[in-house]
């Protein structure tokens, strides 16, 4: 049948769209925190960059490659049937930054996720979201069998500023995911009401 | 370009999809990287199919590329990004097809909240209550 719903006099809802990004340094569980609350299994987007956009990666020893492929994983909670919320996982490699603005253009707010075993792996995502101006939190991605840190301990290896929230989750678990967005989502109305109470320089 | 390049990988071969796409992506854009008087689609940006009685498929100007895109669109509105998924199709490739359809007067894309501009308070309530009752 060619027309679909619509033939049936009823015009598809076109829901709002949001999007929350989720970063993070390599395997810090980005992809297992999207799919402990995405509805559909986290799904894989790639970009194939070429020559041009691709300044730093060394083709040596590759002769005849002139194209690398970055890739996102990303998920999907229907919140009504009129709003929906993707969650993004941003690419890991160093080397992917100039593909984040595309990703952080329109975004409700971030999530950095932080393994306290290589807290450094979280640096350039938290630099990055403060120089945009973007509202975020970290989330501190409690492994089993890591040392346990406070949120504070945390905030301060960071060198955060005192507005930007820490929390403690599992990324393996729906209802601790689900919190911390919920702190992603108030954090970021806190921060369109007063910029400059969330980002102090 | 260092000389040690040469060499390293002598023994190396590429397999499967080591070796990459049979069909370059880019060449079912014709080699276009983007939509003539379209602006860059956010990932999160919707495709609608319009309510138009033509069949795609009986159209020879579309791809089959194009006619997947319409068909998964006519299921339900899919963003830019599922669809990028959905057809394993890189997004640079999907946006162009994209922009070609909406041309053609075969689809329409919603606009996401315009960048640098947070949502009204009310949705963000509205997904934190969205949230809470997941």
């Amino acid at each position: 049948m060619i027309l679909g719903r619509s033939a049936r006099g009823k015009a598809p809802v076109e829901p709002v769209t949001l999007k929350i990004l989720v970063a993070g340094g390599f395997g810090a569980g980005k992809t297992t925190l999207v799919g402990a609350v995405s509805e559909i299994r986290p799904l894989r987007t790639e970009e194939i960059l070429t020559e041009a956009g691709r300044p730093v990666d060394d083709t040596n020893g590759v002769e005849g490659k002139h194209t690398t492929t970055v890739a996102m994983d990303f998920g999907r909670i229907t919140l009504r049937e009129d709003l929906v919320l993707y969650l993004f996982g941003t690419p890991g490699q160093d080397r992917f930054w100039f593909f984040w603005d595309e990703l952080a253009t329109g975004a409700l707010g971030a999530v950095v996720l932080a393994d306290t075993r290589r807290l450094e792996d979280c640096f350039a995502a938290v630099d990055y979201f403060e120089r945009r101006r973007i509202p975020f939190i970290v989330a501190v991605n409690c492994f089993e069998g890591a040392e346990r840190h406070t949120a504070d301990a945390v905030q301060q290896a960071l060198d955060l500023d005192p507005g930007v929230p820490v929390v403690l989750c599992d990324a393996r678990d729906r209802q601790s995911v689900k919190e911390v967005l919920i702190e992603v989502v108030e954090h970021a109305m806190t921060f369109a009401a007063d910029p400059r109470q969330a980002v102090t320089s | 370009m260092s000389g040690d390049g040469q060499g390293t990988h002598g023994g190396a071969h590429w397999f499967d999809d080591d070796a990459g796409p049979v069909v370059r992506p880019y060449a079912m854009t014709r080699g276009r990287t983007s939509s003539a008087g379209q602006h860059r689609l956010d990932l999160i940006a919707l495709v609608v199919a319009e309510d138009v009685t033509h069949d795609p498929e009986t159209d020879h100007m579309l791809s089959p590329e194009h006619v997947d895109i319409v068909d998964l669109c006519r299921e339900a509105p899919q963003s830019v990004a599922e669809l990028a998924a959905g057809l394993d199709l890189p997004i640079g490739v999907v946006r162009v097809l994209i922009g070609d359809l909406a041309d053609d007067g075969l689809v329409h894309v919603t606009r996401p909240v315009p960048p640098a501009e947070l949502p009204d308070e009310s949705i963000l309530r509205d997904v934190i209550n969205g949230l809470r009752a997941l």
